[in-house]
C-alpha cells in the first residue's frame, strides 16, 4: 500500500481508488489521539509546511497547521496574499517554484479552479490542495467520509440526504462522488436553481446507484441516516437577486428534526450562516463540530503519506 | 463541365472536406497565419457530392505534420488529408482524433487557472470521439463546443 504515497500531490478525489481512501481513513483513525494531544509524536520533525491561502479560510488552514505541528513540523507561509510578492502580481507558478525551496510539502487555497493543478505541475514537492475556487476540495472530502464511517461504521448503502447549495457547493461534487464510490445511496434537496449539476449528476449515476433529487426537505427527512447541510454561498451567485431568493430556504431547526431516526446524524463543513439553528447544537444529531474535529487527524495521516514517514 | 476555381497544386498539403464554415479555423488549429511563404488557398462553401457543403484549403509547398493535422478532426471530423508531391496524391488520410489536447484552444471556464496569467498551455483530456468531449486537465471543466474555444 505504500508503494506511490511518498511525494504524491492530493489535488482532486478522483485520483484516489477505494482502496487507498480506505488506507488514509484507517490510519486517521491511528492519528486520532495524537490529534486530541493524549499522546506526543515527532512523525514529521525537521519537515516544513508550505501553507499558501490566497483566499480565507479558518478550518482547513488551521487543522493543517495543527496536523503539522502536533505530528512534530513546522509550517510558514501566508493567510492572505495582501503583503506577500502575490500583491506585486508574482503568477501562482513563480510563487510555487519559489515555495517548492523553502519547504517539503505545499497546502494551497487559491480562487482560481485548476491552481492546485497548475501548482503540481510546477512543484517538486507534493502539493495537497485545500480548495480551487468552485472545484475540488479533497482532504474536505476524506475528512467527511472519515467523519461519517466513524459515526456508521459501514458506508455501503446508507442513506445520506445532502441538502443546500448543490450548485455552486465546492464541497458537494466530490464528496457526492465518493459517497456513491463507497456504495451510499444519496438523496440531493436543494431548490430547483440550485439542484446538482447534470454532469455531476452522471458521473454519480455510472458509479453506483441512482440518487434521488427532491425539493422537499421534509420527504426526505425521514429516512436519512446523514443529513449533509451546505451553506449557500454568497459569493458564488453571479445575480443577487437569485442568492435573496433562496437563501434561508433550507433551515434546519427542532422542528424540522421532530421525525428523524434516532442515530440521524447532521454534518456540515462550516462556517454555516443560518442553515442550522443553534438549538441544534445540543441535540443528540449534531456531528459538524466533531467533522472540524477530524480534519485534523485525516490531515495528519494524508501530511505523513505523502512525506513518507507514514506506510 | 468541371470548373476549377482553384488549380491543382503541384506540391503541398490538401485538406478537404471540412466541414462547411470551419476552414479558417482549420488555418488556426495548424498555425497557419499571414506570414506564410507559400500560397495558402481558401475555399469557403464548396458544393460537395457527400455532405452537400464543404470547405477546402490547400497549402503550398508544405506537407503538414499528421500530429497537428489530427487536431483538425476536432472541428471538422470528416477532413481528409492529401499530401501533394508532383501533382499526385502521394499519401491520403482521415484526420483522427487525437487523445491530448495542447495549446491550440482555451478552457471554457473563466474561472481556470489557464485563463490568467500563467506561464502554462491549456491541456484537454479527449473524454469521447463522438461527440467530442474534452475535459480540462487543470480544472475538469467538459466542453463540448471545440470552435468557438479556439485560441
Amino acid at each position: 500500500m505504500s508503494a506511490g504515497w511518498k511525494g504524491m500531490d492530493i489535488v482532486s478525489i478522483r485520483d484516489f481508488s477505494r482502496e487507498q481512501i480506505e488506507h488514509v481513513l484507517k490510519l486517521a483513525d491511528k492519528m486520532v489521539p495524537v490529534a486530541k494531544g493524549e499522546e506526543r509524536s515527532v512523525l514529521l520533525e525537521g519537515h516544513v509546511l508550505g501553507s499558501l491561502f490566497y483566499e480565507p479560510s479558518t478550518r482547513t488552514r488551521l487543522s493543517f497547521e495543527c496536523a503539522m505541528t502536533r505530528l512534530g513540523g513546522r509550517t510558514l507561509g501566508f493567510d492572505e496574499p495582501k503583503g506577500s510578492s502575490v500583491a506585486k502580481g508574482e503568477t501562482l507558478a513563480d510563487t510555487i517554484r519559489m515555495v517548492d525551496s523553502y519547504c517539503d510539502v505545499i497546502v494551497l487555497r487559491h480562487p482560481q479552479e485548476g491552481a492546485a493543478r497548475l501548482a503540481a505541475h510546477f512543484a517538486n514537492k507534493p502539493v495537497i490542495n485545500a480548495g480551487d475556487g468552485a472545484g475540488q476540495h479533497p482532504t474536505q472530502t476524506i475528512l467527511d467520509l472519515f467523519t461519517i464511517r466513524k459515526e456508521k461504521k459501514n458506508l455501503e448503502g446508507i442513506n445520506v440526504v445532502v441538502l443546500g447549495d448543490l450548485k455552486y457547493g465546492r464541497t458537494v461534487h466530490s464528496l457526492a462522488e465518493a459517497l456513491a464510490m463507497f456504495g451510499a445511496q444519496l438523496t440531493f434537496v436543494a431548490p430547483p436553481s440550485l439542484q446538482i449539476p447534470k454532469e455531476h449528476l452522471k458521473q454519480i449515476e455510472t458509479m453506483g446507484h441512482k440518487p434521488k433529487i427532491s425539493s422537499s426537505l421534509e420527504d426526505s427527512i425521514k429516512e436519512a441516516d446523514v443529513l449533509y447541510v451546505t451553506r449557500i454561498q454568497k459569493e458564488r451567485f453571479p445575480d443577487p437577486a437569485e442568492y435573496q431568493k433562496v437563501a434561508g430556504t433550507f433551515r434546519i431547526d427542532l422542528n424540522a428534526l421532530k421525525d428523524v431516526k434516532r442515530d440521524m446524524i447532521i454534518m456540515h463543513p462550516l462556517p454555516r450562516v443560518g442553515e442550522i439553528a443553534p438549538e441544534v447544537d445540543a441535540t443528540e444529531h449534531a456531528r459538524y463540530f466533531e467533522q472540524a474535529f477530524n480534519g485534523v487527524p485525516v490531515r495528519m495521516a494524508l501530511l505523513g503519506l505523502v512525506l513518507g514517514a507514514s506506510k | 463541365m468541371k470548373e476549377f476555381k482553384v488549380t491543382p497544386i503541384r506540391n503541398g498539403t490538401v485538406i478537404d472536406h471540412i466541414s462547411v464554415g470551419m476552414a479558417l479555423k482549420v488555418l488556426k488549429i495548424i498555425g497557419v497565419k499571414d506570414d506564410v511563404n507559400s500560397t495558402v488557398s481558401v475555399l469557403i462553401h464548396v458544393p460537395s457530392k457527400k455532405a452537400g457543403w464543404k470547405d477546402i484549403v490547400k497549402i503550398e509547398d508544405r506537407e503538414l505534420d499528421p500530429k497537428d493535422l489530427d487536431r483538425i478532426a476536432l472541428i471538422s471530423p470528416n477532413a481528409t488529408i492529401n499530401i501533394i508531391r508532383d501533382y499526385n496524391v502521394a499519401e491520403k488520410f482521415i484526420v483522427e482524433v487525437p487523445n491530448v489536447i495542447k495549446g491550440i484552444m482555451q478552457c471554457s471556464n473563466p474561472g481556470c487557472i489557464t485563463n490568467k496569467d500563467e506561464p502554462v498551455e491549456p491541456e484537454f483530456v479527449v473524454e469521447s470521439k463522438k461527440p467530442i468531449t474534452l475535459r480540462c486537465v487543470y480544472c475538469d471543466r467538459v466542453t463540448t463546443d471545440v470552435a468557438e474555444n479556439i485560441r
